[in-house]
């Protein structure tokens, strides 16, 4: 395998394992300490009990993201230098902020997990509070540092080199605040499905037990409502794109030619040789509509781009669908339990619905990654949007297969491990899940 | 003091930090692997006690050295990335697999996963302090040589040398050290004792090490040996590091064993500085040097005012923290963690 190749596979990894651990970073908190609330407020055991197993995953999936993390950030100057030596003057203020911000959540973490007999229940109840807060507000930073990677400013190029350097400026680039929102609610959004989905499972098999209707009520609104915005803060960010990455919307979109009233495709799988995408459902002036909220708005094509600035149209393309369709498939669903809700003034735990929120769980991880994936394939060749090439960022070091394999073997080794962990230690050990028998 | 001092002041100073709080969480692996005699399981089980609340706290103050090194001295990261990759990525490996390991055996409690994964948390706790000394080792070494642009020019295994070796079995041994004057405090009676003997053996392996590689360094890292005998502050420097480890030393044998943290630590935080006085101006001797890599001024300036608006967060943070785990309080209750019942 080419270095450059082994060099983008591995970070690739990284950062597809990391985010992961990094999204139930920001939104777990913020579930604990709901259930922690509704012990305050109910003095019902089960909310205590819920608090307290959350917490438990919390503790594993939290030290799982720390150390994964560290291996991002070190990453980024093992297999990317030329990107650091160049970028680290510019973002790495947010980096620096995203370093007392993970102070924050590891210090409140310890204090919540093992400080609940040796500090006042309000300094207990505040401590959660602050992992929740400082978890989004890590998130917020790193994402900042992606979004100047797309939007590039705070500096001029001159001769190659970076002059002018204004960190403040670099820091808020066009389009923040679109990318930031978005990011969250998916950490939300994902997060709360999947810990929705896995009680849903349980309930189905037991469909009275207190223990998983505690947890369906506390997660579920959370679910409900950040699905439900999501798909409106995509709609910002694909306007945002369509107004600064042009040719990123084009190829998102499988769009070769440019012209008024461009059609929306859904599906279909876009040929870059012959510049057409076939298969594709197309519903007349819809992208046009979509991106420039009018229909006989013109939008580029990526013929009016030179190709050797193109991502992959395929790819990205695909990756695009796959983001957009589990999207509105949840914020449908989101609104049938929505709509349930509010007409019987209760949790609705109908079979079916159960089921859906079974079968959606993994849903909200899945567009996330896909979503991850549009940006990083979307922003190719570049890494640096029309500054620096992905080509002209990597190390010089060779045989990088071999950190490819051996970290490959160990996200293996650690994500079963985490998988094998929730499952005995959290799930199966939780008083409703004696139902669930003898399963593995 | 100029602003690019001030950084290197700041990353410096989060090492001695790092290896202070991080460096003795590793320490604690050791003791696990180590653990021995008919108090074992006790043994085993103050380890997890004491670095269960706090390692990922610890832990940070590495990535705040990384943060620093990357928009404070970019050239000074991409040059170590790159001539240090193997060790470095071996660190990696050390640092995920003990704070994986460490979680996973926590919270599998009578699970048959649970030995495996200690044996992995311990082990690992082996691994990161010698990779991570022999990263310290190399930079001062002289060995790894970088283009103007940042092209690495030595060999990819420059790095393994008899002094980078040396200075990563003092960093297992100085981490050891820490960890056992720490759980000392933490123990009574015959666990006290135990630690206490640790302590003791632990600081005999510092010297030993210690000394190797200052005899290592007359050859391999002469710009260290330099530091170590020929520069002003050389033999006050000595001398107080020489003072701690006596009265370490002396407070272990005397059972004072709050005083024996005390020095313990201070003889570590010497030993970490006088590596970075002896070999200041350079980040990588002898092509990258703290001015040469330095940021652009407006960075380096920006970056002070976000360090010091950080530490107003962090400190009273930290101080909390280590209040309500290893104030007094922890005596009193004595009881594992809340988490885990």
């Amino acid at each position: 395998m080419p270095d450059l190749l082994a060099a983008r596979w591995l970070f690739g990894l990284s950062l597809a394992f990391h985010i992961v651990f990094a999204a139930v970073g920001v939104a777990m908190p913020l579930l604990m300490v709901l259930a922690e609330w509704r012990w305050r407020r109910t003095g019902a055991a089960v909310y205590l009990d819920l608090s307290r197993r959350w917490a438990k995953g919390v503790a594993i999936l939290f030290a799982v993201g720390a150390v994964s993390g560290t291996v991002i950030s070190f990453e980024l100057g093992l297999l990317w230098p030329r990107f650091m030596a160049f970028a680290g003057p510019i973002i790495g203020m947010p980096f620096s902020l995203e370093g007392f911000a993970f102070f924050a959540e590891a210090i409140f973490l310890g204090l919540f997990l093992y400080g609940r007999e040796r500090i006042s229940p309000r300094l207990h109840f505040l401590s959660g509070v602050l992992v929740a807060l400082s978890g989004a507000l890590s998130a917020f930073f790193v994402t900042l540092a992606n979004v100047w990677m797309n939007h590039p400013a705070g500096f001029d190029l001159v001769l190659g080199r970076a002059e002018a350097v204004d960190p403040l400026v670099a820091m808020f680039p066009a389009g923040w605040a679109e990318q930031v929102v978005h990011v969250l609610i998916s950490s939300y959004a994902a997060t709360a499905v999947a810990v929705a989905g896995i009680h849903a499972w349980f309930l189905r098999r037991a469909p009275t037990d207190p223990f998983h209707r505690a947890a369906l009520g506390v997660v579920l609104p959370v679910a409900v409502l950040a699905s439900l915005l999501q798909p409106v803060s995509g709609d910002f960010s694909a306007r945002r794109i369509a107004g600064t990455q042009p040719v990123k919307l084009a190829a998102l979109e499988g769009h070769f030619h440019t012209g008024r009233y461009a059609p929306l495709r859904l599906g279909g799988l876009p040929d870059a040789a012959t510049a057409e995408t076939r298969w594709a459902l197309e519903l007349p002036a819809g992208l046009s509509l979509l991106a420039f909220h009018d229909p006989g708005a013109e939008v580029k094509g990526l013929l009016d781009f030179p190709r050797d600035t193109w991502p992959d149209p395929l790819k990205v393309h695909l990756a695009f669908q796959v983001m957009v369709g589990l999207g509105t498939a949840l914020a449908a669903l989101s609104a049938a339990v929505l709509l349930l809700w509010w007409r019987r003034r209760a949790l609705p735990v109908d079979r079916w619905l159960l089921g859906a929120l079974v079968l959606a769980a993994p849903a909200g991880f899945l567009a996330l990654e896909a979503g991850w994936l549009v940006t990083e394939w979307g922003r190719q060749p570049f890494t640096i949007w029309g500054v620096m090439r992905t080509a002209d960022a990597v190390t010089p070091v060779s045989s990088l297969t071999v950190p490819l394999v051996a970290f490959a073997a160990l996200y293996v080794l650690l994500g079963t491990t985490v998988a094998v962990l929730l499952w005995r230690q959290i799930l199966h050990a939780a008083p409703g899940a004696r139902h669930a028998g003898e399963q593995p | 003091m100029t602003t690019a001092l001030a950084l290197g002041a700041v990353a410096l100073a989060s090492l001695v930090v790092y290896a202070l709080l991080g460096g003795a969480d590793y320490g604690g692996g050791i003791w696990d692997l180590l653990a021995s005699g008919p108090r074992k399981v006790a043994q085993r089980d103050l380890v997890e006690r004491a670095i269960g609340p706090i390692w990922e706290a610890n832990h940070v103050w590495l990535i705040l050295v990384v943060v620093v090194l990357f928009t404070g001295f970019p050239a000074a990261f991409g040059a170590i990335s790159t001539t240090l990759f193997v060790p470095i990525t071996l660190l990696l490996f050390g640092i995920v697999l003990r704070g994986a390991a460490f979680t996973f055996r926590a919270y599998a409690d009578g699970d048959a996963l649970q030995a495996r994964w200690g044996l992995v948390f311990s082990a690992s706790s082996v691994l990161a302090p010698l990779t991570l000394g022999a990263v310290v080792g190399a930079l001062a070494s002289g060995r790894l040589r970088v283009a103007p642009d940042g092209t690495p020019r030595s060999d990819p295994m420059a790095w393994l040398t008899p002094f980078s070796a040396s200075t990563g079995l003092l960093a297992a041994a100085l981490f050891a050290f820490l960890a056992a004057a720490y759980l000392a405090v933490e123990a009574d009676g015959d666990l006290r004792r135990d630690f206490r003997a640790r302590a003791g053996a632990a600081g005999a392996a510092v010297f030993a090490a210690a000394l190797l590689a200052a005899v290592l360094s007359w050859r391999e890292a002469p710009l260290v040996f330099e530091g170590l005998t020929a520069r002003p502050w050389s033999l006050p420097l000595h001398l107080a590091t020489g003072a701690a480890a006596l009265l370490a030393f002396w407070a272990l044998w005397t059972d004072r064993v709050r005083a024996a943290r005390f020095f313990a630590a201070a003889q570590a935080a010497l030993i970490v500085v006088g590596w970075g006085a002896a070999q200041y101006p350079f980040l990588v001797v002898p092509d990258v040097t703290l001015a040469g890599a330095a940021a652009p001024a407006r960075t380096q300036v920006l970056l002070l005012w976000a360090l010091g608006a950080g530490a107003l967060t962090l400190i009273p943070s930290l101080w909390l923290l280590f209040r309500v785990f290893k104030g007094p309080l922890l005596r009193a209750s004595g009881a594992g963690p809340g988490q885990r019942g």
